[in-house]
């Protein structure tokens, strides 16, 4: 009785779906053209500002304008390719998708920008370069532009990891002992809300190198956030949590380590993303002022040569690094924070 | 039913431990002046009974479990646990509160473990583990995290995470205060079959006149704050109990009587 309904209900099951499978197909045919649609004028667009590049002469001396538009031609082909594959492209397709409304702005945008500097001059030139003479500087000037973001991402990692790990390991013990909270709440409220920078002139004397300076600065403008948000992540931990602990066993080793601290950590992310905020403030003004290398140094650079073109490479190769920066914390947040999912809207 | 074979098969010792509160006092201060919370209270409990505090809200008696527990240290007494004194928390008397304060960020099976792990005995007594979980019919919920659970099925890990200890003396402190009426008296008759089966030592506090009668052996009763023994009353029905028995309604009357409640029966 059981093995016939079960087979029955198989059948039944792989019928349905090739029902499916064999509606399917059309119809996912049907809807792919005005789904579509956004990424193929996407790709039109793309077609028009490498239109743009060719189309009218320069009005100045860029060697990058026919490999600029040959790119966008490239990126044009493969948007449209991608759109007419649709969904055998699987997650990639819905990727586009989302993404083709943005693909198609950023065209028209950069067509703007092309005809403003490179073709009419609308744009005083010097100041606004097009945007082949940015590729110039990333085809041309690249050693040294890698030499300063290895020197940043070398400064600012040093600094961050030092100022984070003793921003935490403070506001632990604040949060823990009241003893150590009498002795260093005060300090904190003194020396914490002075903005990091104010400590430049001093800091580079008293250190040894700017390099060190700078690394004190950036894990002060880290520290301090970190240190005062752990703090109060640690003070505001139940002390119901506490109780029970203590009444399964817990050690005080134990309660700092598995009820303090994990209770802590939503603070405790929070203080690391505003510790990057700001030291990425301190580490530009460090550069520009005291290190003779790194992005801000670059930046620097470029503009006592007048090289404003350089100085927009420059400023893009530091967004990019600092969003990438920030989206490495809230990986690591939405991984570590799991059981916050539900909880808590981001 | 395999649940219960593998529950089964770990050995408990189904031992309570007898507990004595001698003469104790306790109080607080607030504002800096002293408000006395228990006056003298006297009583012991002998393993594997099961006694139900009831009073008026706020008279102290979760105060009393506090000092159990040994969370707190009394103003004035002692409390022996198999003639021992008491001298601050340990896992042999475990509480369960009204809430069920589960680890946020810990899985269901991460906080039944949270005992073994803080007495550093977990990498043996895994099974133990499992086998709490089974007991209070959640196994498939161990890799949940305590958001994704219902009242009742938070204040069930609770009550493992206790359980997992084998503890002498259970303590709880209203835990079934804060849920819906069903699933109340689904839980009462859970937490009677558990404590006939492990035989430990149950001290309830709760304001549930019903309750009490229905689960405990006797039945102490608070006065206003600051608590004293009012009344301490046996409750001589067996297992298991049904509510609608005329002996516990009679219990009922006197108790709301004692409480000043009588009016409303």
């Amino acid at each position: 009785m059981s093995t016939y309904s079960a087979s029955k209900t198989v059948a039944l099951a792989q019928s349905a779906e090739e029902g499916a499978a064999l509606s399917g197909r059309p119809l996912s045919l049907a809807f792919s053209l005005p789904a579509g649609g956004t990424g193929v004028f996407a790709s039109l667009a793309w077609v028009g500002f490498g239109i743009s590049c060719l189309w009218w002469p320069d009005i100045g001396d860029w060697t990058r304008t026919h490999q600029l538009a040959a790119a966008a031609f490239v990126i044009s082909g493969a948007i449209f390719l991608a759109t007419v594959a649709g969904s055998r492209l699987g997650r990639f397709n819905t990727g586009l998708q989302r993404r083709a409304p943005w693909l198609l702005v950023s065209a028209l945008f950069l067509t703007l920008w092309e005809v403003a500097t490179a073709k009419f001059g609308w744009l005083p030139l010097p100041f606004f370069p097009p945007p082949q003479s940015i590729i110039e500087v990333y085809t041309d000037d690249l050693p040294k532009l890698l030499d300063s973001i290895i020197a940043s991402v070398r400064l600012q990692l040093g600094g961050y990891v030092i100022g984070a790990t003793v921003g935490f390991l403070t506001g632990v013990s604040i949060g823990w002992s009241r003893s150590v909270g009498y002795w260093v709440h005060p300090v904190l409220r003194f020396i914490g809300p002075l903005p990091a920078t104010a400590w430049l002139p001093i800091a580079f004397f008293t250190f040894p190198s700017s390099w060190s300076a700078s690394t004190f600065l950036i894990a002060l403008a880290t520290g301090f956030p970190v240190t005062v948000l752990t703090w109060s992540g640690v003070a505001s931990v139940s002390n119901a949590y506490y109780d029970v602990a203590r009444t399964l066993g817990a050690k005080p080793s134990f309660l700092v380590l598995k009820v303090a601290i994990p209770a802590a950590l939503p603070h405790v992310f929070v203080g690391l993303f505003m510790g990057l905020g700001s030291s990425f403030a301190v580490l530009v003004v460090a550069e520009m002022i005291g290190v003779k290398a790194g992005l801000g140094w670059y930046l620097q650079w470029a503009q006592g040569w007048a090289a404003y073109a350089n100085m927009y490479a420059a400023l893009i190769v530091m967004s990019l690094l600092c969003s990438g920066a920030i989206t490495l914390l809230f990986r690591t947040r939405d991984r570590l924070l799991i059981w916050q999912k539900g909880v808590v809207k981001w | 039913m395999v649940a219960h074979a593998l529950a089964e098969a770990v050995t408990y010792p189904a031992v309570g431990a007898s507990l004595d509160v001698e003469r104790i006092s306790h109080a607080f201060d607030i504002d800096g002046s002293v408000l006395p919370v228990l006056d003298d209270v006297n009583f012991s409990v002998k393993p594997g009974e099961f006694i139900a505090l009831l009073g008026p809200s706020g008279c102290g008696k979760s105060t009393l479990l506090r000092l159990v527990a040994g969370l707190e240290a009394p103003r004035s007494g002692v409390l022996r646990e198999d003639g021992d004194p008491v001298t601050g928390p340990f896992p042999s008397r475990v509480v369960v509160f009204q809430d069920p304060t589960l680890f946020p960020w810990r899985t269901v099976w991460n906080n039944v473990a949270l005992g073994l792990e803080a007495q550093g005995i977990l990498k043996t007594q895994r099974h133990r583990v499992d086998a709490a979980l089974d007991l209070v019919g959640l196994s498939q919920f161990r890799n949940a995290y305590p958001h994704q659970l219902s009242g009742g099925m938070a204040q069930r890990v609770a009550l493992a995470r206790a359980l997992v200890n084998d503890p002498k003396i259970l303590i709880l402190d209203e835990p079934l205060g804060k849920l819906d009426s069903l699933t109340r008296i689904t839980m009462q008759a859970e937490i009677v079959a558990l404590w006939q089966r492990k035989g430990f030592t149950t001290l309830l506090v709760t304001h549930d006149v019903e309750e009490a009668l229905f689960l405990a052996n006797r039945v102490i009763v608070f006065s206003d704050r600051p608590a004293r023994i009012k009344a301490d009353i046996a409750v001589d029905r067996p297992y298991p109990r049904h509510r609608g028995d005329p002996r516990l309604a009679e219990l009922r009357r006197n108790i709301l009587g004692l409480l000043g409640l009588d009016a409303t029966w």
